[in-house]
């Protein structure tokens, strides 16, 4: 990839990260006067009760002194990019992955119910697509659910799922995989009723001079007319598979994955731990999706649908 | 005297739609004798390519007889009886042209050696030798559509049924695709249905022009043409050829006369 590719993204993670550096300071500046007070440090005003009525930015404005302690405090209320890099950085490499304190770990554990679950939401997906391409009773029965399904925030279905599951001796990775299929079907059923509808009336009648049978209408038709829809659905798909995943490990107080790290972050004051394990599951899932856009490419153009 | 291949007696369409019923087709009758070119002209909604698509089976008329081979459409289209060339090329895209000549073949089941040799067959027989790995998209309009007919050659169908199969190009390769046309049915001597727009264009190809108008659609002449079958471009120029065309003319100019005002 050459830089003239990458350099607009580049200046979106470049302004992100000003943004980000520039909003520690008052973000964190009660914190860091409270505890510049307990030390040696003057600050204006003194009492502490006067400063909760100051913004954070009246705050540094009176004190700018503080500013270089608000990017190295130990709990800080918004970490900074290098904390946020050295919790990364400490929790995927200087650990075995085989420790629980690697976040590679953890990546494990979520990424294997995402893939599990991506796999078995794809799979009903393509089925259900199918199936109400070619029965109209599928038609007019299951579309309408399925859009149903989406509309039921998952935060609150996911505690249901894992706790009935669990209730029956299903435990640990299904029920999470169960929640990241939930999620994926969907996009995969829209795109594929889309993809396999895709062929026009000349291209059905053409077949019908054949004398085709349904069958080879699907396997020789519909089914490679749908591959471009299909790898669109794909990749919303394994995203959303991802987030299910997570959402899966946060109402059971789940012991590992992404989702566990971010609510023990939270739960004992380590920002810096529910961050790191915020950025370590984007990258996992911008691979992700990477990884079935570069197979998206492949098949398209061995396909002969991609001008190469 | 050859005995007719397709018989068209008193047919009859109409389809229903939310406006109320359309006559696509009234009290339509034709014959067409074996290995004749017949033309259908005339402005749209005059149903010429309903009476194709009947022909092929993949309409059905409300009303009257057809037969093809003396068998009904369907049968006649189960016992591969037309190679059916539409007004797109339609060719898959993630096929190659090899490929998508191959389709009818794989699908009616020939065996591999056959479908190799039928390919490279009706690739030669339209021009398109050297082609066969290259993907639609890297072929001209003009090539694409010569794959299309090569693709409903493949099986080798008795009939070949063209609903206005270059009406999308342009006039100079419309030209080259006519004349290759014409020495296509003369090598091949096959019976060609072929619906079209251009009035030189149906006087220089067909042995037969029908003539249809619409509202509701029906034929309003048919003449058989005294052109000889050896045909160069140039016969356009003859004085033969421009008293058809005007014939062909009158005939569109009265359909269009008596039928009620253009909506």
């Amino acid at each position: 990839m050459s830089f003239r590719a990458i350099f607009p993204a580049l200046s979106v993670v470049a302004f992100i990260l000003a943004v980000w550096t520039a909003a520690v300071i008052p973000m964190n500046a009660h914190l860091t006067a409270d505890l510049a007070a307990r030390g040696e440090m003057v600050i204006t005003p003194e009492a502490p009760r006067d400063r909760q009525a100051l913004t954070g930015l009246g705050v540094i404005l009176k004190n700018p002194g503080i500013i270089p302690m608000t990017y190295v405090l130990s709990r800080p209320r918004l970490p900074s990019p290098h904390q946020v890099a050295i919790e990364m950085y400490d929790t995927i490499f200087t650990h075995v992955p085989t420790s629980r304190r690697s976040l590679i770990y953890h990546g494990w554990v979520t990424l294997s119910a995402t893939l599990l679950g991506f796999v078995i939401g794809t799979t009903l997906g393509v089925l259900l697509a199918v199936g109400i391409v070619y029965n109209r009773t599928m038609d007019k029965s299951v579309m309408p659910w399925a859009i149903t399904s989406q509309t039921i925030p998952i935060l609150a279905l996911a505690p249901m799922i894992i706790v009935m599951l669990g209730s029956i001796g299903i435990q640990g990775l299904v029920p999470k995989s169960v929640i990241s299929a939930y999620l994926s079907f969907f996009p995969v059923v829209v795109g594929m009723v889309k993809g396999l509808r895709s062929p026009d009336s000349m291209q059905l009648d053409l077949l019908r001079t054949y004398s085709a049978s349904a069958n080879q209408g699907f396997w020789k038709l519909r089914l490679p007319a749908s591959m471009p829809y299909l790898f669109a659905s794909l990749k919303i798909g394994i995203s959303a598979a991802l987030v299910g995943a997570i959402v899966g490990e946060l109402p059971t107080g789940a012991r590992a994955g992404f989702g566990a790290r971010m609510l023990v972050g939270d739960q004992y004051g380590q920002p810096m731990v529910t961050w790191a394990a915020l950025f370590a599951a984007a990258i996992t899932a911008a691979s992700l999706v990477a990884i079935v856009s570069l197979i998206e490419r492949r098949t398209l153009r061995r396909m002969g649908m991609v001008a190469t | 005297m050859t005995h007719p291949t397709i018989t068209a007696k008193s047919l009859d369409l109409t389809f229903e739609t939310n406006d109320g019923p359309v006559h696509a087709l009234r009290d339509v009758s034709l014959d067409i004798k074996k290995g004749e070119f017949v033309s259908f002209i005339g402005p749209s909604g005059c149903g010429k390519t309903t009476f194709l698509r009947c022909i092929a089976g993949l309409e059905t008329p409300t009303a009257g007889e057809i037969s093809v081979n003396g068998m009904t459409p369907e049968e006649a289209r189960r016992a591969r009886a037309y190679g059916y060339v539409f007004q797109a090329a339609g060719l898959y895209p993630w096929r190659t042209i090899g490929g998508n000549i191959r389709l009818p073949l794989e699908i009616m089941g020939f065996s591999k050696a056959e479908q190799a040799e039928r390919v490279a067959r009706v690739m030669d027989l339209v021009d398109l030798n050297g082609f066969e790995k290259k993907f639609p998209w890297q072929l001209s309009g003009g090539m694409q559509q010569r794959a299309s007919i090569a693709r409903a050659l493949s099986f080798d169908a008795d009939i070949l049924l063209m609903d206005e199969p270059f009406g999308a190009l342009d006039e100079i390769v419309r030209d080259h695709l006519n004349e290759q046309l014409l020495k296509l049915w003369a090598r091949t001597e096959k019976t060609i249905g072929f619906v079209t727009h251009s009035i030189p264009e149906a006087v220089y190809l067909s042995t037969k022009i029908v003539v249809m108008s619409p509202r509701p659609g029906r034929i309003t002449d048919i003449i058989d043409s005294p052109l000889p079958r050896e045909r160069p471009l140039d016969i356009r120029d003859s004085p033969e050829f421009i008293e058809i065309a005007h014939r062909v003319r009158d005939g569109l100019r009265a359909g269009h006369g008596d039928g009620p005002v253009d909506e």
